[in-house]
């Protein structure tokens, strides 16, 4: 590449994260202010009416999501962000979206809870709420950037899985990652793939809105104003969108909501391996404690201890065949989190007893320091 | 498709039976008692030459059950 | 003719699972009449509704339909009309819908003054509950949640829409369905935030607990207690008691939402990224 055409900037992950979300072509977005997800809203408002898209403040976290799937709806690629006590807000029409399969990305930049908790301290607190915080059974895609440069990088993918499976996609920040500035190169127009949703092919007669084309199971979906006189509902409901009782039509409707996820597992899940090839101790980390876990392979590394590190990237649906192929490698595996134990116990259940699993756990609103993680890895060798 | 499923011929009142449910609006309403109920409490039309093509039944039929044929657009 | 409106309507899916007498399919035919008198095109526009009654109407209507969440249709419907302000968007929500779960919706919607169309099927109960007094629940009603009858006082939905900065409301009622197709057509033409208040009767869950008839009873009802607001205007105060006003009850036109943002789009030509 020539060194004149690198655009290099210093921006806050926040900000990355909203220009990401230009990139991928998203025009619209609702928001709410919260701390320390904030800056993603102000730079939207600022940068969105300049591309033709638009911003707007709603009354509360719950509206915000509302008018994302309502814009959504008509075509635009649509974004919220919040943080912790908003996220909470967000889940019943979050549910919504999962249901009516309407593609958008809200953004959670975690901070200490529960409630209003240490406002605005770091956090990873919010991983199992993004699995389970809207009722019922459902599928979720969510994914944990860990450098500004991911925060960018990885909204764009965020918008891309949600055009792609029509689901909405979490991109779960933490304050450090929001909050933080390091350098970030902008991807030139073009360079990141960006992906839209699948249009129907027939005409409006024709048209069976939730009626799957191919094997993806991810029907195709036309814009509202488009000519498609479709019914969307939050009601269980057939091909036809229109609602049902029927405990046949009521379980195929769930079952492809799941199935299509589970069919695009292969694009939908990323994770980083760091020295894992003739590792005996394996650090599973994602979002800031990935930065932490790095620094404390290196330093383990150059002690002679053979540590490494499975980042997860992916979240949601959780990376298991990646981390069972390691477990039948390791001797122990290592968890930081900067929670009381979310992670840990989806890896224990991943590699069912093959190898121990040991969670360095805190929520006090500090990083957990390369320091304590190197002293577990002692502990464990 | 028309809903209309059941038009009698020569009837000011078209009615779609299958939409009716037994409510009574239109025959309380009616000013001339041109409709009643039928054994089940659905409407029936049992006095057609009193119609005055009002269409306070259509106009007040919460299921789209009544139309009132001819008369003046409402 | 309902052959006149045929087209607006998702047929196959009739009847409707309203109960018997239950006036909510009578306020829908005066809002598709409204839309057919208005000329509005039935490829771009859009009706979204909450949870309750009323809001399972746009199962039946021939649109693109947004069935949502309970109280939240505003919110997703202000989505909708921002994202493409060329859409015609309508609102079908209930008593309890917007005016309890959604209340916060309603007075912030009302401020901003998009170009909605709202229309509040007031029939003083939630319905598909079995029977619970909402914020408009006369006091004295009773209700299943209010079986000593209720002790708070209601809200006049009208008065609160227009306090909260609604540029046109009107209220009508299921009985005089000339004049709910006018104010509705009326709210079209208002460009901004519009509100109907459209009053319903529910004979089964509302009107059996307060012993007020049946289904023609209550349509009576609404036929000899509803005063348009020429009349009330000319009454003395002792008439007007317990008498429900209809009509256009404020109309004060003020900037929209949706232009005022394209005018700030339109600073940076409109388009995309130079």
């Amino acid at each position: 590449m020539n060194v004149t055409s690198i655009n290099a900037r210093l921006m806050q992950g926040n900000q990355a994260c909203a220009e990401g979300a230009i990139y991928a072509g998203a025009r619209f977005y609702a928001g709410y202010p919260i701390t320390p997800s904030t800056e993603i809203a102000e730079v939207l408002a600022e940068r969105l009416p300049q591309v033709g898209g638009k911003f707007i403040q709603m009354e509360d976290e719950i509206a915000s999501m509302a008018a994302i799937v309502g814009a959504s709806l008509t075509g635009a690629k649509s974004m919220t962000a919040t943080s912790g006590p908003g996220f909470s807000l967000k889940q019943e029409n979050l549910g919504y979206a999962v249901l009516s399969e309407v593609p958008c990305v809200v953004v959670d930049v975690q901070r200490l809870g529960p409630s209003t908790g240490g406002p605005t301290a770091p956090s990873q607190g919010d991983i199992m709420q993004a699995r389970w915080g809207t009722h019922g059974d459902h599928p979720i895609i969510a994914i944990s950037p860990s450098s500004v440069q991911e925060c960018f990088e990885l909204t764009v993918k965020a918008f891309n899985l949600s055009e792609r499976f029509r689901i909405p996609v979490l991109m779960m920040l933490d304050e450090v990652i929001g909050h933080m500035r390091e350098r970030i190169i902008i991807p030139a127009p073009g360079e990141l793939e960006i992906v839209d949703r699948k249009k129907p092919k027939v005409a409006p007669s024709q048209y069976v809105p939730y009626e799957p084309q191919d094997d993806s199971l991810v029907p195709p979906m036309a814009n509202f104003g488009e000519g498609y006189r479709y019914h969307v509902t939050g009601l269980l409901h057939d091909d036809t969108g229109f609602p049902s009782n029927s405990p046949a039509v009521m379980g195929e409707h769930q079952d492809r909501l799941h199935e299509k996820i589970r069919r695009g597992l292969h694009e939908i899940i990323m994770v980083e391996e760091v020295q894992t090839e003739d590792a005996d101790v394996l650090l599973v980390a994602f979002g800031c404690m990935a930065r932490s876990a790095a620094r404390a392979v290196k330093e383990a590394r150059a002690k002679g201890q053979k540590v490494g590190m499975l980042r997860l990237i992916t979240i949601w649906p959780f990376p298991e065949e990646a981390l069972r192929q390691l477990a039948e490698k390791v001797k122990a595996i290592i968890v930081p989190e900067m929670n009381l134990g979310q992670v840990v116990d989806v890896v224990k259940s991943a590699v069912e007893g093959k190898v121990p699993v040991y969670g360095i756990c805190q929520a006090d609103g500090e990083i957990i320091p390369p320091e304590r993680i190197l002293e577990k890895i002692e502990e464990v060798l | 498709m028309s809903s209309v499923a059941e038009t009698t011929q020569q009837m000011p009142i078209a009615i779609n039976l299958s939409w009716c449910k037994a409510c009574g609006i239109c025959y309380a309403l009616c000013p001339v008692k041109v409709l009643g109920p039928d054994e089940l409490g659905k409407v029936t039309v049992i006095q057609a030459n009193k119609c005055t093509h009002c269409k306070i039944c259509e106009n007040h039929c919460p299921d789209y059950a009544i139309s009132v044929v001819g008369g003046k657009k409402s | 003719m309902f052959a006149e409106i045929e087209q607006y309507f998702r047929t196959e899916r009739l009847p409707h699972i309203w109960c018997p007498g239950c006036t909510n399919g009578i306020i829908v035919k005066s809002i598709v009449e409204a839309i057919q008198k208005a000329g509005l095109d039935q490829d771009k526009t859009v009706i979204v509704s909450g949870i309750g009654c009323s809001s399972r109407a746009t199962g039946y209507l021939n649109f693109n339909t947004l069935h949502t969440t309970h109280g939240r249709a505003l919110a997703f419907a202000s989505g909708v009309k921002l994202a493409n302000p060329e859409l015609n968007v309508f609102v079908i929500t209930g008593d309890g819908d917007c005016t309890s779960i959604g209340g916060n919706h309603f007075i912030h919607s009302a401020r901003r003054n998009m170009d909605l169309n709202v229309i509040l099927f007031n029939n003083n109960i939630y319905g598909m509950t079995g029977g619970q007094y909402s914020p408009m629940s006369p006091s004295g009603a009773k209700a299943t949640t209010a079986p000593y009858g209720n002790i708070e006082r209601p809200f006049d939905i009208c008065n609160l829409a227009i306090a909260a900065g609604a540029t046109y409301v009107a209220r009508g009622n299921s009985f005089n369905t000339r004049q709910l197709t006018d104010i509705i057509y009326n709210g079209i033409a208002n460009k901004g935030f519009s509100f109907v208040e459209a009053i319903a009767s529910c004979p089964v869950y509302y009107g059996r607990k307060n012993k007020l008839g049946n289904a023609a009873d209550m349509l009576k009802w609404q036929r000899d207690n509803c005063i348009t607001k020429e009349a009330a205007d000319r009454l003395p105060l002792e008439k007007k008691q317990g008498k429900v006003v209809t009509g256009i009850l404020h109309h004060e036109p003020a900037p929209e939402y949706t232009t005022e943002y394209q005018k700030i789009i339109d600073k940076f030509q409109g388009g995309e990224e130079s």
